[in-house]
């Protein structure tokens, strides 16, 4: 428990140990203590093991099986499930279906939230409407907001209707290949880039006024001091919003079932709606365990790689 | 204005103490890329400026033209934000034949509540609207009460195992539902709980969805300075009176953090409901809005969207009175999460 308590946190080292100096029989009350503390983490304790250990455990157990629903069997396989994901142009183009998809995402995503937030930083009439408006779609029921776009994207749709005034065709944007995964992209972008501008603004303000200051009185012009002070002041949280829109990317999973259901042929189909359909479409249920072990790794490489980059371009740690 | 995104709580920053003034919100706009030069001209010991004399005045509505184009480019911006709400609450009132008009009209031509009627008719919506109220309240209040607990105990108790089993918890924020969603399909089915609620109840309470939330709470219990629990313990108070009576209530900005995005991820909820439930008494909104389709499994796009406008105004509405809370909580929760 050494170990533990080394790295525990400064404060609450603090006044644990405070508070031994005070109570009077020692061992007793900090048993006390004990108990309390561990009844209280117990339900999450509890809830991890058996809602996300135990299914972790189950699903590589699974992946190792072959399994058929219909008839009842559910016989081991060994590594029969994983080399028919390697054989599987299924499984290549849902690979290659997520990994447009989170590029797209993430590229758009960071860069209009960064946009949005430099905007609504300046000292702008009107600054707190537009910040409402552009945070509404957050609030917003993720599917609601999908049926809507789903309206507006259909061949007849508002946005087609619109361009007809300009004298331009739009495309069928859901039965295109090319256009399909551009509209579920900008779907969620509309979506979500509200959450992401919040937590860049907020890092914006944080930024100390002195050297912003400084550098402008050495001559440096707005984008330099944005490139040179701001940039690497708010990385932290350029870091945090990216890490939580990579892996929230290779969820995507209703907009995906509501604008396109992984059409026009595969090219929306992306990991976690490949899975969906193995599993509960086609009763695949080792195959599609297989598929969330990959997608397991997939997440955890990705954190884990994104992690161990911060030093290289964090400039300070929160 | 600039003020209303805090810097989260827990005065851990540097900038934590200072006002709003202070705050780099108040740098002048971003045109200004030199130094301002004198009214009157340069002073004659002054180095020759290479740059072309510019009066006070112009300055200022250099400024102004600035800002002008910058407020224009975020009207521009905001269109695809507002526009689709709006055009799904007008479109909502348009018969199918003015839906299905080659070019669309922006404001109803001939209003009408028709598609609202069929909403309660082909579903029994309000129902499955009770259904999306009810879980995600109880969710929230769940996850609060299980967060506030966990994350005060990691924060403030010293019990051997506490990092163990944090780090334990934690791991959960790398498990995609998506993952485990199989074998939590097999285990409720195992249960008989099939068509029942109580998978996305019970299970986004303890389970991985709650993990942001306890690391939220904790970080916020760290925070937290040591002497108001000194002085609830000279008042006489235990570990759960000190944890009920004074952390619980200091709390409770981060505990509002968490209630707006527990809510608001429960309210979303799509796939766990389309794998645990199978009769539309029980489905939850974002599974019945999909389900208006015609015979031909063409979507009934006025009713889909009179259904929408049903799920989206109230909690826009309540969005909008209740905004700066949403978003200060919101702000908080990334930050600190």
């Amino acid at each position: 428990m050494a170990a533990a308590s080394e790295t525990m946190p400064e404060t609450t080292r603090r006044t644990t140990r405070r508070t031994a100096r005070r109570t009077v029989p020692v061992s007793r009350a900090v048993r006390r203590d004990w108990a309390v503390g561990y009844t209280m983490v117990a339900p999450v304790v509890l809830g991890a093991l058996a809602f996300v250990v135990l299914p972790l455990g189950m699903v590589v157990w699974y992946s190792l099986h072959e399994w058929n629903v219909l008839a009842g069997t559910f016989t081991f396989a060994g590594a029969a499930n994983y080399e028919r994901l390697l054989a599987d142009p299924g499984l290549a183009d849902s690979l290659l279906a997520s990994l447009w998809f989170s590029i797209g995402l993430v590229v758009l995503n960071i860069s209009l939230a960064l946009l949005l937030a430099v905007l609504l930083d300046q000292k702008l009439p009107g600054t707190t409407t537009f910040r409402t408006f552009f945070f509404s779609p957050v609030v917003v029921s993720l599917v609601a907001w999908t049926i809507v776009w789903s309206f507006l994207l259909q061949a007849d749709g508002g946005i087609n209707g619109f361009l007809t005034q300009f004298g331009l065709e739009g495309p069928n944007w859901l039965r295109h290949e090319t256009t399909a995964m551009l509209s579920v992209i900008v779907v969620q972008v509309f979506k979500n880039v509200g959450l992401n501008m919040i937590l860049f603004l907020a890092a914006l303000q944080g930024v100390p006024v002195e050297l912003q200051e400084a550098a402008r009185l050495d001559g440096a012009g707005a984008w330099r001091r944005f490139r040179s002070i701001t940039l690497p002041m708010i990385s932290p949280t350029i870091l945090l919003v990216s890490i939580i829109t990579i892996v929230g990317s290779l969820e995507v999973f209703a907009q995906i079932d509501v604008l396109t259901g992984g059409g026009p042929g595969n090219s929306t189909t992306v990991l976690v709606y490949y899975l969906y359909q193995q599993a509960f479409r086609f009763n695949e249920f080792g195959y599609a365990s297989a598929i969330a072990v990959l997608l397991f790794v997939i997440v955890l490489v990705l954190t884990l790689v994104q992690w161990q980059s911060r030093k290289r371009w964090v400039f300070h740690e929160v | 204005m600039k003020s209303e995104v805090m810097p989260p709580a827990g005065g851990s920053r540097p900038d934590a103490g200072r006002s709003a003034a202070e705050l780099p919100g108040a740098v002048e706009p971003l045109p200004e890329t030199e130094p301002p030069v004198p009214l009157g001209g340069p002073w004659p010991d002054r180095p020759p400026s290479d740059r072309p004399y510019v009066s006070r005045a112009g300055l200022r509505a250099r400024r102004r033209w600035a800002r002008g184009s910058l407020v224009a480019l975020l009207l521009l911006l905001s269109v695809p934000f507002v526009f689709p709400t709006w055009w799904m609450a007008t479109s909502s009132l348009k018969p199918m034949s003015e839906i299905l008009q080659a070019v669309p009209t922006i404001w109803p031509q001939d209003p009408t509540f028709e598609a609202y009627g069929q909403v309660f008719a082909l579903q029994p919506f309000a129902q499955q609207y009770w259904n999306s109220l009810y879980i995600a309240a109880a969710v929230t209040l769940g996850t609060m009460l299980v967060a506030a607990m966990a994350g005060y105990a990691f924060a403030r108790i010293r019990f051997p195992g506490a990092n163990a089993l944090f780090v334990l918890v934690l791991a959960g924020l790398l498990v995609p539902s998506e993952v485990t969603i199989v074998p939590l399909f097999r285990i409720v089915n195992s249960l008989g709980l099939i068509d029942t609620h109580w998978p996305l109840v019970v299970i986004p309470v303890l389970g991985a969805p709650a993990v942001l939330a306890v690391f939220i709470m904790r970080q916020f219990f760290l925070a937290l300075p040591g002497e108001l629990e000194e002085a609830g313990r000279m008042d006489g108070l235990g570990r759960w009176g000190i944890f009920w009576r004074i952390a619980l209530p200091l709390s409770r900005s981060a505990l509002g953090a968490v209630a707006i995005f527990t809510f608001l991820k429960s309210w979303n909820l799509y796939l766990e409901p389309i794998v645990y439930l199978s009769s539309k008494e029980n489905f939850t909104l974002p599974q019945a809005l999909t389900q208006y389709v015609d015979a031909y499994g063409g979507p009934m796009w006025n009713v889909q969207l009179a259904a929408t406008t049903l799920t989206v105004l109230p909690v826009l509405a309540v969005f909008l009175v209740a905004q700066r809370q949403f978003v200060q909580g919101l702000a908080h929760t990334g930050l600190k999460g």
